[in-house]
């Protein structure tokens, strides 16, 4: 393999046969990403929508949005929002995992036949059928909640109030990203060897002691990988909050970072603000990612 | 004994679970074959009676539905073309080659697959509008292709990686051209690659909803999903009929679950390491 790598490294068959796939990034994403870090340093809104030269304003959309409470609220509740939901989705997930692990084989199918039609819907689709389950009228959840003695959920309105508007994004999100959590750390969890694990058992370990102490460990590479990975999809949950507030109330209470850049791009106009919030988007995501990509790159040197 | 206790009961967690979580699904189903009087009840009908699909056909008679189709089959067909293309030769020179830049690309790729829309539609609408190629195929298709080409190069990499450089070797020394034992050799093992790889790209740009709504701001240019949330947005106005509602869900999910379900399989199929061995 070596001799044959080292005789082709003059070749210029590698370049010809990557143009096509830089080219189109560069015209999908390099000049939309270039525009944006200069368009963030320009004053660009609506007399610049008809014509107007940008000034350059250096870092002042940066420095408005720093002194801006509103866009802190919003970052602060995508945090919020994105670290309960992927720390929630990943004890979940794990569970499932591990009851995969432990149940006979026809349970364990049709566990695993349920997660992947819930993985599988479309995401607009899945939306539609949570915003019916939520109806307030004649909702399934509202229905069933309200059969329970002594709580009352007869018409009540999920989307009314920010708290419950994203309790129910949260649980739609969840419900959406589990199963991806589950199948990844199952897939973990074969790899831990019986042996080890009965051999741990014949000394006397608890089944506590056998989780934290054999199995967590093993497993760890997965999960820290894949809960990465849910914080980083966390944060972009564009489609879902967009769709609930259709069906509920469009008021930036209920916006998180994806549905406040929109606005401030297609309402606003403004849209130096919106590509300085989205360079601060993208920044966030590069960071999170840089140790996913590290241990994708390991990978590649194998 | 006691093991064995434990063990039934897990199962039977096991299954309540599962049912809880296919419930939407079916929740979907259920309420696309009901009558909307039925829906229109306080209480909700959990088990299927009618099996009406009037619903499907009120869903199907909306105008808008074949425009959408028709939008979303072409922005899909093209991406996914594209995408394979384009991802396949990158594949083939990032796992083929040693070269120069490699590694940088290789950087490039894995940081621009985890680039979110929502960080880039401003400038997106911005450039697509700027060459007038807004509410048309191509400028979505170019974003679609650009979005889930990275992702595709690194799934198919693998794949390539997989087919070892000796058996491609071994048949030039039998006498095929480097391209003839490529075609003859290396392509038909990375059969499963490239149709997974196709499944991917169709179920991204099937399903894509962010970029479309920024760059198909008219009406008479949605794809599916956006017809979909057109559904829902006009039900915060009027009473919504829920059972057309799901009904044009399901026509939505359907080829996306069947898809799925097979890609699934697919992925680990380990066609590659039977070849080398025998």
């Amino acid at each position: 393999m070596t001799a044959t790598v080292e005789r082709r490294r003059t070749n210029r068959a590698p370049y010809l046969l990557l143009v096509p796939a830089v080219g189109i990034l560069l015209v999908g994403m390099g000049y939309p990403l270039i525009w944006q870090v200069v368009t963030s340093l320009q004053e660009y809104g609506l007399k610049q929508q008809f014509g107007q030269p940008a000034p350059f304003v250096l870092f002042d959309n940066y420095v408005e949005l720093a002194t801006n409470t509103q866009f802190w609220a919003v970052v602060v509740k995508s945090i919020a929002f994105c670290l309960v939901t992927a720390v929630v989705t990943l004890v979940i997930g794990v569970l499932l995992a591990l009851l995969m692990n432990v149940v006979a084989k026809a349970p364990r199918i049709i566990l695993q036949v349920a997660l992947l039609l819930a993985w599988s819907m479309p995401v607009v689709a899945a939306m539609t059928v949570w915003i019916w389950l939520f109806d307030r009228r004649r909702g399934a959840v509202n229905y069933l909640l309200d059969m329970i003695p002594g709580v009352d959920m007869n018409r009540f309105n999920w989307l009314e109030s920010p708290t419950t508007f994203f309790i129910v994004a949260s649980v739609i999100v969840i419900w959406m990203s589990v199963p991806f959590v589950a199948f990844s750390s199952f897939a973990g969890l074969t790899q831990v060897s019986e042996e080890v694990l009965e051999a741990a058992q014949l000394d006397g370990a608890n089944g506590r002691q056998r989780f934290f102490g054999i199995i967590l460990p093993m497993i760890k590479p997965v999960i820290a990988i894949v809960f990465l990975l849910q914080i980083i999809w966390d944060l972009r949950v564009f489609t879902q909050i967009t769709m609930l507030q259709d069906a509920g109330s469009k008021s930036s209470d209920f916006d998180l970072l994806g549905t406040y850049i929109y606005k401030l791009g297609t309402k606003s106009q403004d849209f130096g603000m919106a590509s300085a919030v989205s360079i601060l988007v993208l920044a966030i995501t590069i960071l999170l990612s840089w140790f996913y990509i590290r241990s994708l790159l390991k990978e590649d040197e194998k | 004994m006691r093991a064995r206790t434990a063990r039934t009961l897990y199962g039977a967690l096991a299954i309540v679970i599962a049912l809880a979580w296919v419930f939407p699904v079916y929740w979907m189903v259920n309420s696309s074959l009901l009558p909307n009087t039925t829906l229109q009840s306080f209480v909700p009908t959990f088990v299927p009676f009618g099996g009406s699909l009037n619903n499907f056909a009120a869903a199907l008679a909306d105008g808008e539905f074949y425009a959408a189709l028709g939008m979303s089959v072409s922005i899909t067909l093209i991406a996914v073309f594209f995408c394979i293309i384009f991802a396949f030769l990158g594949a083939v020179a990032i796992s083929r080659f040693r070269f120069r830049g490699r590694k940088t690309f290789i950087i490039a790729v894995l940081v621009v697959q985890m680039l979110p829309a929502e960080g880039l539609f401003i400038a997106q609408y911005k450039m697509v509008a700027s060459v007038h190629l807004l509410d048309s195929v191509i400028g979505v298709s170019i974003i679609y292709i650009a979005a889930v080409v990275p992702f595709t190069i690194w799934m198919l990499r693998g794949f390539v990686a997989g087919v070892p450089a000796d058996l491609e070797e071994a048949a030039m020394v039998d006498g095929l051209s480097r391209f003839g034992a490529f075609m003859r050799i290396t392509f038909p093992l990375l059969a499963p690659g490239l149709v997974a790889s196709g499944v991917y790209a169709f179920l991204q740009a099937w399903n894509e909803f962010t970029v479309a709504l920024v760059l198909l701001p008219s009406e008479s240019a949605q794809t599916l999903p956006l017809w979909l949330r057109g559904f829902v947005q006009a039900s915060a106005t009027r009473a919504t009929d829920w059972g057309q509602v799901m009904a044009a869900s399901t026509l939505v999910a359907v080829p996306v679950i069947v898809f799925f379900l097979i890609v699934q399989g697919r992925l680990t199929s380990g066609l590659v390491s039977g070849a080398v061995k025998g």
